[in-house]
């Protein structure tokens, strides 16, 4: 008697988590003893992307450390929704100081940890740092540059929602042009967010020239776990920017946030790529390019460019920056 | 108690002169307090530092304003700082240049002071012979425990070696000497006179 | 050991002989030449294990500190001035967490105008911070209380500021009695935090806390702080047996036993208060003095004690409650409630104005004939003051009053004091 062999691949369906793969490929989130650092129960909206990238991520950084890590928070959604005393859903050692110092607080807990090896602590123990856009690219922005420059040992995550959603959806440095926010109103002859500002943190860090830079989004949560595994190889300050919509914010449907981050990717509005010690090593490629309009569309932050009379060069000018991010990273490449 | 005021500029070791000072007072088993004028000066400045002497513990803490001492490290400050204020009739008074006090103009301002503590030294000359360098400093300071015997000059020798290492250290300790032997020289020569 | 040393040198030596285990800094003057000290030490390996780490600002200083400290490492900085505001939101952060962090602040003024030089207001913007403040009257004493503060910051776990006055004390080179390493291992024992972030036990800390417990929580710190009152004799108390000299403590009084005036300070002025006050006992005026050592917690009832006999109360402080007055007096006051003890509050000293023994004579006289104002600015040229507000009156753009009044002064660089 003859059997089939049983194929193993993904189906298409860009289906994370799959069971059928071989061990050493699942989720770490497939696995029974998955480690839950966020545990369940906490106060995220409903399709917050946040929560689900943290989830993703520190659970895959427990993984590359067998459980051997603490956790610095900034001040933010990802702080508030997670734990009011006395129902924390860290599962791990977990510290928030203020909003703008998480990157210095890491930096101190590494240190701590470097001493106490000296002193004969056998753990590994490892620091994972994160907090949103707001304290990560503006009020946080100067501990996170001499974290990176003195390349202390601390991987640090920001989750980039494009504003400071915690406070009632105001304009951050990572807010893009066009969006509205209650602070870049959707009056007056230009609507929403000015172009010509804001800064993409991944490129300033990368001008640290530290071990590892990457972006992803909780579109491909496989690729983002894969990246915080990577990131955990590298002694030294690195940093993981993750995208992910905020349904509030951005006036999505809370069962739509996968998609819309699959269109930031697939539009080439965000760049996925790793890059190390100052150089971009590789790109997660634009499957089936698509215009920035399907992106914008959904989202009700972008509304005033699709009323009576649509916006149309508004549009041009941000499928400008999506094309731009695709020469400049080469995302067409390998298709 | 006994109080120093070392007038010099930025650069030529006004502080580290008060410094050690404190340090050969200390190395003879008294009390001694060294501060600086608390200035943000730059190099060229007109800078003052100041010392006070005693055999018990000192506790003030304001500038001092009348001195028993002054060491004047740069000449041209003469002209720009009222380095004299408030130095007690008997004061002593030690100058950096090889002119007498005469030459520099200070002749009325001298007169009815005691001679004997009244002295010019060429330190920045000497400093540049034994150290190579132009801090006129230590030897000021040989100079100071020439005219003024409140200090050995093996204790000033001693600050130096707490201060400085090596050819800087030896350098130091020559020109100290010579500066503390020219003076000792003209005082002789005073009292011969 | 007697040395000849820089009052930072001194601080930094001590500190080492604590064994810190991280030390972060960040370059303000009068505080740098401490952590440079402590910074060549750690380099060279004469102070090891420690991690040194230059940070880019006095907030990422204390940040830093916050994260050390929580993963239960022995932790030190050093600030003054603007430093110790641009830290503000982390002291408050580090105190509330409950983190026994050390931290020498070598007082200097706030700005504008911009200056380098002594006062107290730097440490006192803090006094509601949550950290305790000691105040150290000369650099032996300094060098103590940072030995101390490591072992009430950490029985405590309450974070410390160990103050003294920038220049005047950090710049002096003086006589201190260093101890031995063997005698500070005697005293201070390994650190025990009573919270840390370690993943054998994992724990959340700086959680948000409502409405429901937030008072409860602030009373803690409160308490805690007013528990210090108690260890701090004791500490002294053990720290004389260990090392053989008084240091730390509350309060000291001099000559106040029957004093009818008791002039009340904090820090360095003290000595020049003391010398003083010997003259005018000479003289026969009855006169004595309260140095006050722990400014936060604020001791009450040492302070009533030390000055219920006194017919009146000079508090000369070198800061100032702009729009009321003064800072410790106002403490002090609340010490003496229902009293009939008459307070002077005397200002002097802001921005490193020299006080001198002869204003204080000046001063001391007047005020034992009840002949000062409440509210007195020691030396203050009240000319200049009057002339720029005439000038602001008659001109609408007056332009930077600072300058105007230095114009008015003339060159001051030639001026000692």
């Amino acid at each position: 008697m003859s059997f089939q062999p049983v194929k193993f691949y993904q189906t298409g369906t860009f289906t994370v988590g799959n069971r059928l793969l071989p061990p050493e490929q699942r989720s770490v989130q497939s696995q029974e003893k998955r480690y839950n650092s966020i545990n369940s129960g906490h106060r995220a909206c409903q399709g917050c992307g946040e929560a689900l990238g943290a989830r993703y991520a520190i659970d895959a950084a427990m993984e590359a450390t067998n459980g051997r890590l603490i956790c610095a928070n900034a001040t933010g959604c990802l702080e508030v929704f997670s734990t009011p005393y006395p129902e924390t859903s860290w599962q791990m050692p977990w510290i928030h100081s203020v909003f703008g110092n998480t990157a210095a607080v890491a930096t101190g807990i590494a240190a701590a940890l470097k001493v106490k090896r000296q002193q004969g602590e056998r753990r590994n123990i490892r620091v994972v740092a994160q907090g949103g856009d707001g304290g990560t690219t503006d009020i946080g922005f100067g501990c996170l540059s001499g974290m990176f420059e003195r390349n202390d040992d601390v991987l640090y995550i920001c989750y980039d929602n494009g504003g400071y959603m915690n406070t009632g959806i105001q304009r951050s440095s990572a807010t893009p042009p066009a969006a509205r926010t209650a602070t870049t109103m959707a009056v007056g002859p230009e609507p929403g967010n000015v172009f010509g500002q804001g800064k993409f943190l991944p490129a300033i860090a990368m001008a640290h020239e530290i071990p590892y830079v990457a972006t992803a989004t909780v579109a491909d949560l496989r690729d983002l776990e894969a990246k915080v595994r990577r990131a955990m190889e590298f002694q030294g300050a690195r940093y993981i920017h993750i995208l992910v919509p905020c349904p509030l914010g951005w006036g999505t449907a809370s069962h739509d946030t996968i998609r819309i981050a699959r269109l930031a990717k697939e539009t080439g509005v965000f760049p996925v790529f790793e890059a190390e010690h100052g150089e971009v090593k590789s790109v997660l490629a634009i499957r089936r390019q698509l215009p920035v309009e399907e992106y914008l569309r959904p989202q009700k932050r972008y509304a005033h460019l699709f009323g009576k009379t649509p916006q149309v060069e508004v549009i041009a000018r941000l499928q400008a920056l999506a094309d731009r991010n695709i020469r400049k990273y080469g995302l067409l490449e390998g298709n | 108690m006994f109080q120093v005021r070392i007038h010099g500029r930025g650069g030529q070791g006004v502080v580290t002169a008060a410094e050690m000072l404190s340090i050969a007072a200390f190395d003879e088993g008294r009390h001694a307090q060294a501060f600086p004028s608390f200035g943000s000066e730059r190099t060229g400045a007109p800078v003052v530092a100041f010392c006070r002497i005693a055999d018990k513990e000192i506790r003030l803490r304001e500038p001092i304003m009348e001195p028993d001492a002054l060491i004047i490290q740069d000449p041209t400050l003469l002209h720009q700082v009222d380095v004299f204020s408030g130095l007690k009739p008997d004061g002593y008074i030690l100058i950096n240049t090889s002119k007498t006090f005469a030459e520099l103009g200070l002749a009325d301002l001298v007169r009815g002071r005691p001679a004997e503590r009244l002295c010019t030294v060429p330190a920045t000359e000497i400093a540049l012979r034994c150290v190579g360098r132009p801090v006129p400093n230590v030897p000021l300071l040989a100079g100071f425990a020439a005219i003024s015997g409140i200090l050995k000059l093996d204790s000033v020798t001693k600050a130096i070696e707490d201060k400085f290492s090596g050819k800087v250290a030896a350098g130091n300790v020559a020109a100290a000497t010579e500066a503390y032997n020219t003076v000792r020289k003209a005082l002789e020569e005073m009292a011969h006179a | 050991m007697l040395k000849q040393m820089e009052g930072s040198r001194a601080v930094a030596e001590a500190v080492a002989l604590c064994r810190p285990e991280v030390v972060c800094a960040y370059p303000i003057s009068p505080q740098t030449h401490i952590v440079e000290a402590v910074g060549e030490m750690v380099k060279d390996g004469s102070l090891s294990p420690c991690e040194f780490i230059n940070v880019e600002s006095e907030f990422a200083a204390m940040s830093v500190a916050i994260g050390s400290s929580a993963t239960g490492a022995r932790t030190y900085t050093a600030t003054a001035s603007q430093g110790l505001l641009f830290m503000a939101e982390a002291v408050y952060n580090a105190s509330g967490l409950g983190l026994p962090i050390v931290m020498t602040v070598a007082n200097r003024a706030i700005g504008a105008p911009i200056n380098i030089w002594n006062d107290h207001s730097d440490a006192l913007s803090q006094r509601d911070s949550g950290w305790l403040q000691i105040f150290a009257e000369t650099n032996q004493e300094a060098l103590d209380l940072h030995i101390q503060a490591f072992r009430l910051a950490e029985e405590l776990s309450l974070p410390i500021m160990v103050c003294m006055d920038g220049f005047i004390l950090t710049h002096a080179y003086e006589r201190v009695d260093m101890p031995t390493q063997e005698q500070v291992d005697a005293y201070l024992p390994k650190y025990e935090p009573r919270q840390v972030l370690d993943p054998a036990d994992p724990v959340s800390i700086g959680a948000m806390v409502g409405p429901e417990a937030f008072m409860e929580v602030r009373y803690l710190a409160h308490a805690k702080q007013m528990e210090a009152l108690k260890l701090i004799p004791a500490y002294a108390a053990e720290f004389k047996a260990v090392f053989g000299r008084d240091s730390g403590g509350l309060v000291h009084t001099y000559k106040a036993d029957d004093a009818d005036t008791i002039v009340v300070a904090m820090g360095s002025v003290l000595g020049t208060i003391k010398d003083v006050v010997d003259e005018m006992r000479e003289a026969g005026h009855k006169i004595g003095v309260l140095g006050i050592t722990l400014f936060r917690p604020f001791p009450i009832t040492q302070v009533r004690a030390a000055l219920q006999g006194a017919k009146r109360v000079v508090v000369l402080e070198k800061s100032m409650a702009i729009g009321l007055g003064g800072i410790l007096a106002v403490n002090v006051r609340m010490a003496l409630s229902a009293l009939p003890i008459d307070v002077y509050t005397v200002v002097a000293g802001l921005g490193g104005r020299a006080i001198t023994m002869r204003s204080l004579h000046a001063l001391f006289r007047k005020a034992e004939k009840d002949d000062i104002d409440p509210i007195t600015f020691l030396d203050l040229n009240r000319a200049v003051v009057d002339k720029q507000l005439e000038r602001e009156r008659a001109t609408r753009r007056s332009g930077p009053a600072a300058e105007a009044i230095l114009r008015d002064i003339g060159v001051v660089a030639a001026k000692l004091a």
